[in-house]
């Protein structure tokens, strides 16, 4: 018999619609006080709890986890992966159900949690550390393990302001990985750039499991899923829509919601007019994806389901940053299309952005009468190994390898 | 909607077992948890530590500003409140007087604003790992005793100046700063959950202190108070904290036993009061900020 790890039994989490806004006013909820009384006293009930003023993050949930199983939480966003984490961390506690945790947990839902930018690295392993639940000789005992693992070495006395961004994150997932818990929670960390930290880290939580450890593991990438999991639970809506094999879950997610080429209306009225449906990437010779891994040919392909017959079209392509800056825009024009689905494609010799994500924009004209916007739901990922300036501050926003060399200069003009 | 979580043992009294602790949504009022509170007792020194790291990291003169701060009020106070107004200073000189009063003052003003603050400013951590919510106004009321500590030097300094012996009582210094302290920790307790649902508080907070020090013996001794008035005045903990803390060091006019008593009494039901209704609202906290 396996020992359980977790066992939740109808797990539920209501949320007030708007209930995470920043600013409640406070004499709404006294006039509301005030006036209950006066209700009552006028033979009315309390109006009833409307429905719409609620949600439910999470549905009646309940699962087993086995000591030493490395799950996937796979679903879109907004479906409740989140709200999962936090209640069995007991960020925030379910409305109903509950479940019962064997053990420490230890949770890393966003890295560099408490990390202060005015502390060194080392003060703020300390720190980071004695928040994620160690103690102060636990933290000593594997002090030099974990520099070696955040490969930050000789920055270790330095004021974390002025790491990059992918040093911080680095330090931070080294802490957690150090930790010793029972159970640990991640969430979606793995994205941060650098492919060969990620696979660094997806080794060590692989270890980790084999000592036993259990693992649930939040990403909306696939591959690493795939890589990491042997079972994956797939949310929806706050339920569980699906749990079992991950090869089985994650290939069923993919072509329920053709995540990787990010089918989806995004909301909006899609039926019978012109629209995008989904795009894709193809590096040369690779797979249809979302992610770029090297610094070769990439074709960019659109999606357009047309309606009516395009005479003029226009079509316009943005692609965005994190942080909202527009990174590269272009446009074709001319398009004659007749009603069906037609995929445009753009072919480049590279793209060499910074890794991250990106997001596209793209949008179909007829004439200067404007179609469709669609703002494609699924990012584009940068997954290059990251040849910049380590300061992030000077790393600017291309990601270009290059040689360097240097050499007596021969040109007599210079002398 | 509330819950709470509770550690029970292993069902199964098994060494190699880990224990096991249930997530559910239940509201006990009188379930502080205070075991759990103790286990993470360590995560209250790596907060302080933090802050008193960081209090004074780019800043020229660093922990002097301890000092600076009642020193330079003390001043003030003397000039105008004891100069030109000429108030009451209880038989000591006003110099001795103010700052004496201004030291559990100005650490009780300190901690109770950034003990209701804390929740707020924290939030990135508060909505990112689990930890007894308690960890974090009582780490948040620590650091200033260093403050304190380093300014009460200079006190005994001042007496010295001003003739006034430090009286044998001066031992008991510290039982008024721990219910300084208590009376700290109660308020915050109070309002920084209320500060993380509405941000009103934080508004608010400057003017409950400026309220507060008038209502305090600050820059006048209790005993200006009419004696009718004087239990109800008692009420505000801080009235036994200061008295009793001016009255310890310098052993000048009559112990404030009863006083004492009152505001004891006080910091405890506050401290109840408050601990209870944190606990209540904490598994709410993450929800709302």
């Amino acid at each position: 018999m396996t020992d359980k790890s977790i066992e939740a039994r109808g797990l539920s989490k209501r949320y007030r619609i708007g209930g995470r806004e920043r600013y409640v006013a406070l004499r709404d909820v006294v006039g509301d006080r005030l006036a209950a009384p006066f209700r009552r006293l006028k033979g009315k009930t309390a109006p009833p709890k409307r429905d719409d003023r609620t949600f439910w993050a999470l549905d009646d949930v309940s699962f087993d986890v086995d000591q030493g199983e490395i799950v996937g939480i796979i679903g879109r966003n907004g479906a409740g992966k989140t709200t999962l984490l936090k209640v069995l961390t007991r960020i925030t506690r379910p409305t109903k159900g509950y479940a019962d945790i064997h053990g420490r947990v230890g949770s890393l839902l966003e890295v560099g949690t408490g990390f202060h930018p005015e502390l060194t690295g080392r003060e703020n392993v300390y720190f980071n550390g004695g928040i994620l639940g160690m103690t102060k000789r636990e933290i000593d005992g594997k002090f030099d393990e974990i520099v070696e693992f955040a490969e930050t070495g000789r920055f270790i006395d330095t004021v974390v302001k002025r790491y990059s961004s992918g040093m911080q994150v680095r330090l931070a997932f080294a802490v957690a990985a150090h930790l010793e818990p029972e159970i640990l929670l991640v969430d979606e960390v793995l994205t941060v750039g650098d492919l060969k930290f990620q696979r660094k880290c997806i080794d060590k939580m692989s270890t980790v499991a084999k000592e036993g450890r259990t693992i649930l593991f939040v990403s909306h990438q696939m591959n690493q899923i795939r890589r990491l999991c042997d079972r994956v639970i797939w949310v929806d809506a706050g339920s569980i829509l699906r749990d079992g094999p991950a090869a089985r879950v994650v290939s069923e997610y993919e072509s329920a919601s053709n995540a990787l080429t990010g089918e989806g209306s995004n909301g909006r009225a899609a039926n019978g007019s012109t629209h995008f449906t989904s795009w894709w990437l193809r590096e040369e010779g690779g797979e249809r994806s979302n992610e770029i891994t090297t610094w070769g040919s990439v074709t960019i392909t659109f999606v357009l389901n047309v309606h009516s017959p395009l005479v003029s079209g226009h079509q316009g392509v943005s692609l965005f940053d994190s942080s909202g800056t527009l990174v590269w825009g272009t446009n074709e024009d001319g398009l004659e299309l007749q009603p069906g689905k037609h995929e445009l494609s753009f072919t480049l010799p590279y793209l060499p952005l910074k890794p991250g994500h990106y997001r596209w924009k793209v949008s179909i004209w007829e004439n200067t009468k404007m179609l469709d916007v669609w703002d494609a739901p699924i990012e584009l990922l940068v997954g290059t190994d990251p040849v910049t300036h380590w300061i992030d501050q000077w790393a600017g926003i291309l990601n270009i390898p290059f040689e360097f060399r240097t050499e007596p200069s021969k040109d007599h003009r210079e002398q | 909607m509330s819950a709470t979580a509770t550690n029970r043992d292993a069902t199964k009294p098994s060494v190699s077992r880990p224990p096991i602790t249930r997530i559910r949504p239940i509201g006990g009022w009188f379930d502080l948890n205070l075991r759990e509170f103790w286990n993470y007792r360590e995560l209250i020194y790596f907060f302080v530590w933090r802050d008193l790291k960081v209090r004074y990291k780019q800043t020229f003169i660093g922990a002097a500003w301890a000092v600076l701060q009642p020193l330079a009020t003390m001043v003030l106070f003397t000039i105008f409140f004891g100069g030109f107004l000429g108030l009451p200073t209880g038989g000591l000189p006003d110099p001795v007087f103010y700052y004496a009063t201004l030291l559990p003052w100005t650490y009780f003003a300190g901690a109770v604003t950034t003990a209701t603050n804390t929740l707020v400013e924290n939030q990135g951590v508060v909505t990112k790992v689990y930890f007894p919510r308690l960890i974090m106004p009582v780490s948040a009321i620590l650091p200033g005793l260093v403050d304190l500590a380093i300014a009460s030097t200079v006190l005994f300094g001042l007496m010295l100046v001003y003739g006034v012996t430090p009286a044998l009582t001066s031992f008991l210094a510290p039982v008024f700063i721990m219910l300084a302290v208590g009376t700290a920790l109660g308020v915050g307790l109070w309002l920084s959950v209320v500060n993380a649902a509405y941000r009103d508080v934080r508004i608010v907070i400057p003017f409950i202190i400026q309220a507060w020090f008038f209502i305090s013996p600050v820059i006048y001794p209790a005993d200006s108070i009419p004696s009718g008035f004087r239990w109800a005045y008692s009420l505000n903990p801080m009235t036994g904290v200061i008295e009793g803390f001016r009255w310890s060091v310098t052993g000048v006019g009559d112990a404030p036993s009863s006083t004492i008593l009152i505001s004891a009494l006080m910091v405890v039901v506050l401290l109840f009061t408050g601990a209870l209704y944190f606990r209540r609202r904490e598994v709410l906290i993450a929800d709302v900020l």
